[in-house]
């Protein structure tokens, strides 16, 4: 009996730790996922936050520039720079052909016109004068001098010559290669040069959108939840409407994409690719997170609170007003911030509504065409070109990062403000 | 309270039934409430003294399957009436629960809440007196007069509940009803607020409903003994305590059930 009854503690405790051994093994793999996704982007992403520039020697020459004596600001900006920039990235080989002067030309983007006007714009006494200007280079010389780029391969299997490859490794020996933080990835919008192309279009895109979906999705969701959880009677209706928000919570988000395309566009004619139609499409997805956090939060608040209100004297909506809402409001912020980065993160049903579109303008209202930034992270993972890999790991970084403050400002609030009952 | 000799009856309820959906809580119950007299309701648990006490409040609204048949008429005046209007009634007849409820805001928020949606004071003048005087009244003052604006949750269980007694005078309720006040406290606690209850009485009519019949024995005039739904038997608390009329109250308050 007593043997018997030490055999039965024995297996108990045996299986306690076998049953710890399993949790724990099962942590240790979610970290070790977590882990290899996050070291996967960041190894692969954070050489995009460097650019590498050419320091290249131009001079401002009048005549090339066709600017008479004296010239005024209008002058300078209306003047001819295509000619001296030219001529600067033929000057880094005087020996070269045409063909090879060519070749020069496509070292640095095509915006080396722009960034020349940018230099004499700054200092116009630099006219007549030779200037080391900073000129972003091609997005293959950005991977050759970030290590990324396969340089052993034959020549015909890759865009960069070997003319090329020649002449940047001088500029590598004479330091006139730099590399700087990558600001242009935060303030260019999308282009289709990659060492151009950067997230100030889709992440106004994603922010406009998300504007849209909280003005839209919070006032409905917390009066619908209010009054679901405060005032309508319980009955068989009320349920049946409870039973459907849980189930359009659970409906894919590619078919509110569907709604969104069928409706907003085709029938109210809202003008496509816009964070006006993407934010209202996104809140029909927010919409029951929201309520459904808002009623848990008000089935929360003790019925102790709504009774002494009562009993006070207090009307149904002063109660409600006055002590179950407020009660109630860090649990529907907390829920709120937690269903607009789900939104943030939603991809499938922008697509739909043509913010997948090519935008190179930087939107400066919900009504402007403009990208979000997982579609952004869409299109760059279809790009072939290696400057997009890392600009796609770069985005998630950015991504990622804006939703963990979300979800940490969901947690704040929710341990700050959240009365404890006890 | 007798009045040349006839006692003042606040509250009159006649035949009143109560029903939890199908099930009967309350059956014809008839009973009269002297006016600032303690009446404290006793019965085993399940008993149907809280549903009753409920009742006078209207606060068995709240439970949607809950029915009140039958009248209640204080001042006159049946409060089952479709035209009564069940804030007027509650400012009338205030209520302390079980257990302490203060609202997780400051004492004086607390305090002033009920002044405030009854538009009980024209100025912050009007409004810190009708504070100070309530927490007086409930013998709290002295202990709360430095930290107003400290939350009420942060008070001791006595404390809140003397709060909560404060809250329920502050808008000069006719009656006041608590619902077992003390069974969350301990004795020293229990003790204040026996000698509070006997101190409103000049003020309010009170019932009270408790589990301990030494409290009823202390703190009552009449007592009304619940069982099974029915009022049993009802009288001053001498008579019953030392002489009822029925075999149960008898067994009852000797300790033989409940």
């Amino acid at each position: 009996m007593n043997k018997n009854k030490e055999q039965l503690l024995n297996k108990r405790y045996k299986a306690e730790k076998r049953f710890r051994l399993y949790g724990q093994s099962a942590i240790f793999m979610a970290l070790l996922f977590l882990t290899i996704f996050i070291f996967k982007i960041f190894s692969t992403g954070y050489s995009a936050f460097q650019k590498t520039w050419l320091i290249v020697p131009v001079t401002f020459d009048a005549e090339l520039m066709m600017l008479e004596q004296n010239p005024s600001k209008e002058d300078l900006k209306d003047a001819d720079y295509y000619d001296i920039a030219l001529k600067s990235m033929a000057d880094l080989d005087p020996n070269a052909n045409e063909d090879q002067e060519n070749e020069l030309k496509r070292m640095v983007s095509y915006f080396f016109e722009r960034e020349i006007k940018r230099e004499l714009l700054n200092d116009p006494s630099l006219i007549g004068k030779t200037k080391d200007v900073y000129l972003t280079a091609s997005d293959d010389l950005d991977q050759v001098f970030k290590g990324n780029y396969p340089r052993d391969l034959p020549e015909d299997q890759r865009r960069v010559t070997d003319y090329q490859l020649k002449i940047f490794d001088q500029l590598v020996e004479q330091g006139r290669v730099e590399s700087k933080f990558n600001l242009s990835f935060f303030t260019y919008p999308d282009s289709r040069e990659a060492e151009l192309a950067g997230i100030a279009s889709s992440f106004m895109g994603s922010i406009f959108s998300i504007l849209v979906c909280l003005m839209i999705a919070f006032p409905v969701a917390v009066l619908a939840a209010i009054y679901l959880e405060e005032f309508a009677p319980k009955n068989r209706f009320t349920d049946f409407i409870e039973v459907n928000i849980n189930n359009l919570a659970a409906v894919p988000s590619i078919v509110f994409g569907l709604l969104g395309l069928g409706i907003l566009l085709a029938v109210f004619q809202l003008p496509r690719s816009t964070p006006l139609v993407g934010g209202i499409t996104l809140s029909l997805m927010t919409l029951p997170t929201i309520i459904i956090a808002c009623r848990a939060s008000l089935k929360a608040v003790p019925p102790s609170i709504r009774e002494a209100a009562l009993a006070m004297g207090a009307s149904k909506m002063q109660t409600t007003m006055h002590h179950t809402v407020p009660l109630s409001m860090p649990g529907t912020l907390s829920g709120t911030i937690i269903g607009l980065a789900q939104a943030l993160g939603e991809t499938a049903p922008l697509i739909l509504i043509g913010m997948v579109a090519f935008v190179n303008t930087i939107p400066g209202s919900p009504l402007d065409p403009a990208a979000s930034l997982p579609v952004q992270i869409y299109i760059w993972a279809e790009s072939a070109e290696r400057g997009f890999v890392e600009k796609v790991s770069a985005c998630i970084m950015v991504l990622l990062g804006f939703l963990i403050i979300m979800n940490l400002f969901a947690q704040i609030i929710r341990h700050k403000f959240e009365k404890k009952w006890s | 309270m007798k009045k040349n000799g006839v006692k003042m009856i606040k509250i009159n309820s006649k035949n009143v039934d109560v029903f939890y959906g199908k099930k009967q809580a309350l059956f014809n119950i008839n009973l009269d409430i002297e006016e600032n007299q303690v009446t404290a309701l006793i019965g085993p648990s399940g008993c149907g003294k809280s549903t009753f006490l409920r009742c006078l409040n209207r606060m068995n609204d709240v439970i949607d399957i809950c029915r009140v048949k039958g009248q209640i008429i204080i001042n006159d005046f049946d409060i089952n009436d479709k035209s009564c209007d069940v804030v007027r009634l509650r400012e009338k007849i205030g209520m302390v629960f079980q257990k302490p409820n203060p609202f997780p805001k400051t004492i004086y928020e607390n305090i002033s809440y009920g002044p405030t949606i009854h538009g009980m004071a024209q100025s912050k003048n009007e409004m810190d007196e009708i504070v100070e005087t309530s927490l007086k009244k409930a013998a709290l003052w002295e202990e709360v007069k430095d930290r107003l604006d400290e939350p009420g949750t942060g008070l001791s269980g006595g404390q809140q509940q003397r709060l909560c007694i404060a809250r329920a005078i502050s808008v000069k309720p006719e009656v006041i009803l608590m619902d077992e006040p003390c069974s969350a406290l301990d004795p020293i606690a229990t003790a204040q607020i026996e000698e509070l209850i006997d101190e409103l009485k000049k003020d309010h009519t009170i019932i009270i409903v408790t589990h301990s019949m030494a409290q009823a024995a202390r703190v009552s005039q009449n007592t009304g003994f619940f069982h099974l739904g029915e009022l049993i038997e009802h009288g001053s608390t001498d008579k019953i305590f030392k002489n009822p009329e029925n075999k149960k109250t008898q067994d009852y308050i000797t300790g033989r059930f409940g």
